[in-house]
């Protein structure tokens, strides 16, 4: 059976073919020709690409005027697949009446799924276009609620997705 | 031969030496830091560009990253041999170069000053088959004394491509000797002299392509480049290396491929020869000028040569291990043997 095989194979190739040389050479001329084309390469720190709105990046809570949208309801770090969030609740006078008085992600353990963001019934939580997540340290990666929050105007691109994809 | 004599020849290859075996360290990282550019612009990227003007500083701040690290010797290595193996590797990649011409020769001060270590050696070709052979003893050792499997497939490999390799080369290079009548690089250099189709590559085709072939083999570089097959072997023989040890076989390998870059240059392309009659650039045997444009005409061949080496890296796709013996034994022994037999039937025939 493999003999039968090897000699199908030796009948497709030519004697040319099998001297292994003139393809080569053919080969050598066609990455030749490549390094003379541009190159893809985008200069990273300097120039950096903006994603669009459909992109998961760092996830973050919503701050409108009145200040943050989560009501605490603890439904985000339920659902999360990675256990990185972690929320407690305390009482407030405005009318939602809770709001979270300790709200922690740990970047470490997060893995962009956005079930958090898909979960959460206020659209408190959704995920940013920040991609260069960066820490020197473990403890540096728990983001508390001052790097969390996140003006809503900078998150309109997100919101007017998930209005129309959600 | 007097006390005199002998201290100028003393100061004379102690100087020398030391001249070349910086530039081939020099020029080991200039080939890395080329490597890597002709890797990029075929993968159409660019390359290293951070460290230094056109990122050529990238090589020494490679090294600078090697030194750093932390030197790990394995429990169960052989240590001593462990040790052993880079530094053989690096010390047989840099003793070739002792027997290679850079340039003709330049009067100083009534002394006849020969360009390279000991270029007239008379058996400069035996030497340098020799020392390269030696080489596969610090790759095999490598495997062998990490103690560890892939390792030890990987050296195992490497001498086995080694010795198969070894045998077309030699055998191709009998058509050259055959040629030139002599052993000696500069003798064989002499040969070639006059217009460009007075080089070997031109009456010794075949012994060319065998001859290059075997020396991808030899330098186990890509299509050859089974001993250190990332996907099948982790990292081959050199899998248990970290710091400067693994860094000296990246040095030999690359050193390994600018000697066979000058070895191609002296057997086939007329070494330091111009590629015309020296007689038109109207200079005297001797002088600087001369040198200087010999050692430009050998240093471009064999910068050619080894970009030839990078651009087949990043084109051919590796060789299966069955492939590789069957090409080395069935076909390159057997075209060189034939070569070698030809080579000698027409120099009896023709009286040449
Ligand atoms: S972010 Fe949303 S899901 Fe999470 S606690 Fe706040 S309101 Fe609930
Ligand atoms: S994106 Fe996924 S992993 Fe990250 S915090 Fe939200 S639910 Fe957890």
């Amino acid at each position: 059976m493999s003999s039968e095989n090897k000699e199908k194979q030796s009948e497709r190739l030519s004697f040319w073919e099998k001297l292994y040389l003139p393809e080569i050479a053919r080969g050598l001329g066609i990455t030749f020709k490549q390094m003379f084309k541009p190159s893809f390469t985008r200069q990273y720190p300097e120039e950096r690409w903006e994603p669009t709105g459909s992109y998961r990046g760092r996830p973050v809570l919503v701050m409108e005027e009145s200040g943050e949208r989560c009501v605490a309801c603890g439904l985000c770090s339920r659902v999360c697949p990675a256990l990185a969030i972690e929320v407690q609740a305390a009482e407030t006078e405005k009318e939602k009446e809770r709001y979270p008085i300790k709200f922690e992600i740990n970047m470490i353990r997060c893995i962009y799924c956005a079930y958090c963001e898909e979960v959460c019934p206020e659209e408190a939580i959704v995920m940013s276009k920040d991609y260069d997540i960066i820490f020197t340290d473990p403890q540096e990666a728990v983001l508390g609620k001052e790097k969390l929050l996140v003006p809503i105007e900078k998150l309109q691109d997100r919101l007017e997705f998930l209005r129309q994809y959600k | 031969m007097n006390t005199a004599n002998i201290t100028w020849m003393l100061a004379e290859t102690g100087i020398k030496a030391f001249v070349i075996v910086n530039i081939i360290l020099v020029m080991a990282s200039a080939e890395v830091w080329l490597e890597r550019k002709v890797c990029a612009w075929i993968q159409k990227r660019n390359g290293p560009n951070r460290v230094g003007p056109f990122g050529l500083l990238q090589p020494f701040a490679d090294v600078v990253k090697l030194f750093m690290k932390e030197d790990i010797i394995p429990a169960a290595a052989s240590k001593n041999f462990h040790r052993l193996a880079p530094l053989l590797s690096l010390m047989m990649a840099v003793a070739v170069y002792a027997v290679i011409p850079y340039a003709n020769y330049v009067d100083v001060m009534g002394h006849r000053v020969y360009l390279g270590i000991a270029p007239n050696l008379n058996i400069g070709l035996l030497y340098i088959l020799a020392m390269t052979t030696l080489g596969v003893y610090g790759i095999t050792l490598a495997g062998w004394s990490s103690n560890n499997k892939y390792s030890l497939l990987g050296g195992l490999r490497s001498s086995a491509q080694m010795i198969s390799y070894e045998l077309s080369m030699g055998m191709a290079l009998i058509g050259v000797v055959l040629v030139s009548g002599t052993l000696c690089l500069n003798g064989v250099i002499d040969k070639q002299v006059g217009w460009f189709w007075h080089w070997n590559v031109f009456c010794q085709p075949i012994a060319f392509i065998i001859f290059t072939v075997a020396s991808f083999a030899e330098t186990n570089r890509a299509p050859f480049d089974l001993p250190e097959a990332e996907p099948e072997l982790v990292g081959g023989f050199n899998t248990e290396y970290s710091g400067m040890k693994f860094g000296m076989f990246f040095l030999a390998e690359y050193a390994n491929m600018a000697t066979a870059s000058c070895f191609i240059a002296i057997l086939f392309f007329g070494g330091w020869q111009l590629p015309f009659p020296q007689e038109m650039l109207g200079l005297k045997d001797g002088s600087v000028q001369l040198a200087l444009a010999q050692f430009s005409s050998f240093f471009i061949k064999m910068l050619l040569f080894i970009f030839f080496f990078i651009w087949v890296r990043w084109t051919v796709p590796r060789f299966r291990y069955d492939q590789l013996m069957s090409l080395g034994w069935k076909i390159l022994l057997p075209l060189s043997i034939l070569n070698a037999l030809f080579t000698a039937i027409a120099i009896i025939v023709f009286k040449l």
